[in-house]
C-alpha cells in the first residue's frame, strides 16, 4: 500500500542567468537541475549536500519563494504554481519553515509573543482571548520556552532560545509539513542536541513531516528516515537512512560519509578515508558526462560523456551511477562500524 | 622531552568601565614538539581569546592579561619587548584563522602575502621569497602554483584560501602552529583534505599544533591531548583516547553524549540542559557548571572545585574527582606560584 505523499517534487529545475564579467556573454547557473522526490506524511526527509549543491534553492522552490524554471511542486496533490492567492495562503498555513540563522529570522522589534502569534493574526485564527492564551501556553510548553520570555525581544536571548521561538512560530498554525533549512548549524553542540531532541518530540506530538535541508550527515542520521544526497543541482543518491549509511551506492556519498569526522578516536584510527581531490566544480560550467567524474575514484571512460540518470539499484534505493553497483562489499567507511 | 610552549595560569580579562569579563580565567598546559593539543569548547568558552593572548593580538585595552606566563622555549612571551615578540610571531609561532576570506588581504596577490612573511623574517630578496611562495603553494596542494601565485584571494575557493593561509603560516617553518577553527567554514570533503594536509605537514616539520575547535569529530581525528574549556577555564585535560573512553568531568561527558555520530543512531541525544553562563554578568559562587550538571552535589553550589590531578597525568575540575585524585592540589597556577 502506498500513502499519498504530502509533498511531491517532479523534475524540478531552477536556472539563474549570470554574467561573471561585465561584458561577457550570459551564462546559466543550473542551481537545481531536474530533481524529483516525494515526502510522505509524518516522515522526515533530508536533502544533504555541500555548499553550492542547490539544496537551499530547492527549499525555496518548495516553499514557493522562488519560481521554478521547469517542473512541478505538488503539495497534497495540488500544483503550487497553479494555485490562486487564496489557495496559496491556505497552503502556507500547512507548510511552514524554520530558518538557519535565528539571529536574522526574527524581527528584532517584535516581542516573542508578537512573533509567535503573528501567524494567527494573518490567518484570522484564535482571536478569542482565553482560547488564544491557552494555545499560546501549550505552544510555549511544547517548545520549552518560559512564559516570562513573552514580553521580551529576540536580542535578549541566546541562539538556542531564539531557535525555539522560531520553531514555535512555525508550529503556531499546526502545519503538516515543516521545511527546516539547516536549523541547528548555527548552534553550539550542547544546544544543538537540545533542539534536535525538540524537533523529534514535536514531530511525534504534532504528526509533522519534515523536509530537512542540511550539510551535516550526523545530524541527518539522527533525525531523518529517508535521505537524498545532492551534488551540483542533482540528486545523486536517495535511500532510507539506514541503507544509505551502511551501503552507499554512489561514489560521492561514499566519499562524503568517509570524510565526516567521527567523535570516537578508536574508530578514527581504524577507518579509511576517501579523500576527494579538488573542489566542487563551478555550477556555471558543470563537467560533461557525469558531474562527479573529475573527482571520482571509480571513473570509467563512459562517465566522461554519458550523464547518468537516477536509477533504482534495489527497492527504494536510487543512485545515479552507471558503474553501479560499484561494489558488492560494504564500503570501507561502513566496515569499521560493524 | 622539553615542551616547546608552556602556558601557566593564563588569565585574560576584558576590563571596561561597566564590568570585567573574565574571558580566560586560568589555563595551563604544555605543548610538545610534533604533538597536537586540541582546545575544545563552545562559543564563549575562551578558546580563541586564549590563542590571541599567546600571540599578543588582542586589543589592549580593553583586554588585559592579569596573570600567567606563556613560555616559548623557556622565555616568557608576555614579558618580552614588542620587537622580540614580533620576531617570534608569524615566524616561530604562526596562526591560521577560521575565516580564510576575511583573514587574507583582498587587494594583495596571494604570492605577495606569502612572500611578506619570508622577506620580513628570513631576510630574503623579493625574488627568492616569490620563488619560495610558489614552492609553498605547491606543497599545500594548489594546482599550477606558478600561475595561481599571481591570483587574488577572491579567485580562490574556500578550501584553496585555507591552503594559502596554511602556506603563509608555514612560510618560516614554525615550531608552533595555532589553528583556530581551521575547517569550520569548509565543506566536509574539503575539511578532510585540509586536516590531512595539516597532519602531513606536521610530520614533515615536527611542528606542534594547537587546534582550537568546537567539533568533537575533528578532535577525535587530530588530537594527541585535549583541554576541554567551559566558561573561560579548563574543566578537563587528558590524552585524547583516555578522554573519549573515560571522560571524568560531567561537562565532558555531556558534550560527548550530545554529539550525533554517523555510526550510531541514538533515539535521543543526551543534551546538556540549560545555557552556558553569561560571563559578562560574572560567575556565581561555586562550580560554573553547577546549574547544568546532572550530578551536582551540595558543595558544588558554593565551593568552586580546584583542579584535581588524576592517574595518567589527567586533570579534572570536579569535586567528583576528589576521591580518585592522586595529588589534590590546586589550580595549576597556584602550584606554580608555590614552586617559585
Amino acid at each position: 500500500m502506498t500513502e499519498t505523499p504530502i509533498l511531491e517534487v517532479k523534475n524540478l529545475k531552477k536556472h539563474f542567468s549570470a554574467r561573471s564579467q561585465m561584458f561577457e556573454e550570459k551564462s546559466t547557473v543550473k542551481a537545481v537541475d531536474g530533481v524529483s522526490f516525494s515526502v510522505l506524511p509524518q516522515e522526515s526527509f533530508a536533502v544533504v549536500g555541500e555548499s553550492g549543491c542547490g539544496k537551499t534553492t530547492l527549499g525555496k522552490l518548495v516553499l514557493g519563494l522562488e519560481k521554478a524554471t521547469e517542473g512541478q511542486v505538488l503539495f497534497e496533490g495540488k500544483d503550487v504554481a497553479a494555485m490562486s492567492r487564496a489557495e496559496l495562503k491556505a497552503m502556507r498555513a500547512r507548510m511552514q519553515v524554520i530558518f538557519q540563522d535565528p539571529y536574522s529570522s526574527l524581527n528584532p522589534r517584535m516581542t516573542v509573543e508578537q512573533i509567535i502569534t503573528e501567524p494567527w493574526d494573518i490567518h484570522g485564527l484564535h482571536r478569542d482571548g482565553a482560547a488564544r492564551t491557552a494555545r499560546l501556553n501549550k505552544l510555549l510548553d511544547d517548545c520549552g520556552i518560559a512564559k516570562s520570555f513573552l514580553t521580551r525581544h529576540p536580542h535578549e536571548f541566546s541562539g538556542g532560545q531564539r531557535q525555539r521561538v522560531g520553531i514555535a512560530r512555525a508550529l503556531a498554525l499546526e502545519p503538516k509539513l515543516v521545511v527546516a533549512d539547516e536549523p541547528v548549524s548555527a548552534l553550539d553542540v550542547s544546544i544543538q542536541a537540545q533542539i534536535l531532541n525538540l524537533l523529534k518530540d514535536l514531530q511525534k506530538e504534532h504528526r509533522l513531516a519534515y523536509l530537512f535541508i542540511s550539510h551535516d550527515f550526523s545530524v541527518v542520521r539522527h533525525l531523518c528516515t529517508r535521505i537524498a544526497v545532492m551534488y551540483l543541482g542533482r540528486v545523486v543518491e536517495a535511500a532510507d537512512s539506514e541503507t544509505l549509511f551502511n551501503d552507499p551506492q554512489h561514489p560521492y556519498t561514499e566519499a562524503l560519509l568517509s570524510a565526516v569526522p567521527v567523535p570516537d578516536p578508536s574508530i578514527e584510527q581504524r577507518r579509511k578515508r576517501i579523500l576527494l581531490t579538488g573542489d566542487v566544480p563551478s555550477p556555471l560550467k558543470p563537467p560533461p558526462g557525469c558531474r562527479f567524474h573529475p573527482r571520482c575514484r571509480y571513473v570509467k571512460d563512459a562517465c566522461r560523456t554519458q550523464d547518468p540518470a537516477l536509477a533504482e539499484a534495489r527497492a527504494g534505493h536510487f543512485a545515479a551511477c552507471p558503474v553501479l553497483p560499484f561494489k558488492d562489499k560494504r564500503s570501507d567507511a561502513a566496515l569499521v562500524a560493524l | 622531552m622539553e615542551p616547546v610552549l608552556s602556558v601557566r595560569g593564563l588569565r585574560t580579562h576584558f576590563v571596561t568601565r561597566e564590568r570585567t569579563v573574565k574571558a580566560v580565567d586560568g589555563i595551563s598546559y604544555d605543548l610538545f614538539p610534533g604533538k597536537t593539543l586540541a582546545i575544545v569548547g563552545e562559543s564563549g568558552s575562551g578558546k580563541s581569546v586564549h590563542a590571541l593572548s599567546i600571540l599578543g593580538l588582542l586589543p589592549m585595552p580593553p583586554a588585559k592579561i592579569v596573570a600567567g606566563e606563556i613560555l616559548y622555549r623557556g622565555k616568557d612571551l608576555l614579558k618580552m619587548p614588542p620587537a622580540d615578540l614580533r620576531a617570534i610571531r608569524g615566524n616561530r609561532i604562526a596562526m591560521i584563522f577560521q575565516e580564510p576570506m576575511t583573514s587574507l588581504n583582498p587587494v594583495l596577490r596571494v604570492g605577495e602575502q606569502i612572500a611578506e612573511a619570508i622577506i620580513l623574517h628570513q631576510k630574503k630578496s623579493k625574488a627568492q621569497a616569490w620563488a619560495k611562495a610558489v614552492d609553498l603553494l605547491k606543497k599545500v596542494g594548489i594546482p599550477h602554483p606558478e600561475e595561481r601565485v599571481h591570483d587574488y584571494p577572491h579567485q580562490f575557493s574556500g578550501g584553496m584560501r585555507q591552503r594559502a593561509m596554511i602556506a603563509i603560516a608555514l612560510s618560516c617553518e614554525p615550531d608552533v602552529l595555532i589553528a583556530d577553527e581551521p575547517t569550520t567554514a569548509l565543506d566536509v570533503t574539503i575539511q578532510a583534505q585540509i586536516l590531512e594536509l595539516m597532519k602531513d605537514l606536521q610530520r614533515e616539520y615536527k611542528m606542534a599544533i594547537i587546534l582550537i575547535t568546537h567539533n568533537i569529530g575533528v578532535v577525535a581525528e587530530m588530537a594527541d591531548d585535549v583541554v576541554v574549556m567551559y566558561a573561560g577555564r579548563p574543566v578537563e585535560q587528558a590524552a585524547c583516547g583516555a578522554l573519549f573512553k573515560n571522560p571524568q568531568h560531567p561537562y565532558t561527558k555531556g558534550l560527548l553524549a550530545s554529539v550525533p555520530s554517523i555510526y550510531v543512531r541514538k533515539e535521543r541525544l543526551e543534551a546538556i540542559p540549560g545555557q552556558p553562563p553569561d560571563l559578562g554578568a560574572g560567575l556565581p559562587a561555586g562550580c560554573p557548571f553547577v546549574s547544568r550538571c546532572s550530578c551536582a552535589m551540595e558543595r558544588c553550589q558554593n565551593d568552586d572545585p580546584p583542579q584535581f590531578l588524576l592517574k595518567g597525568g589527567r586533570m579534572s575540575n570536579c569535586w567528583k574527582a576528589e576521591e580518585a585524585c592522586e595529588n589534590r592540589t590546586h589550580r595549576f597556577e597556584s602550584a606554580h606560584e608555590a614552586a617559585k
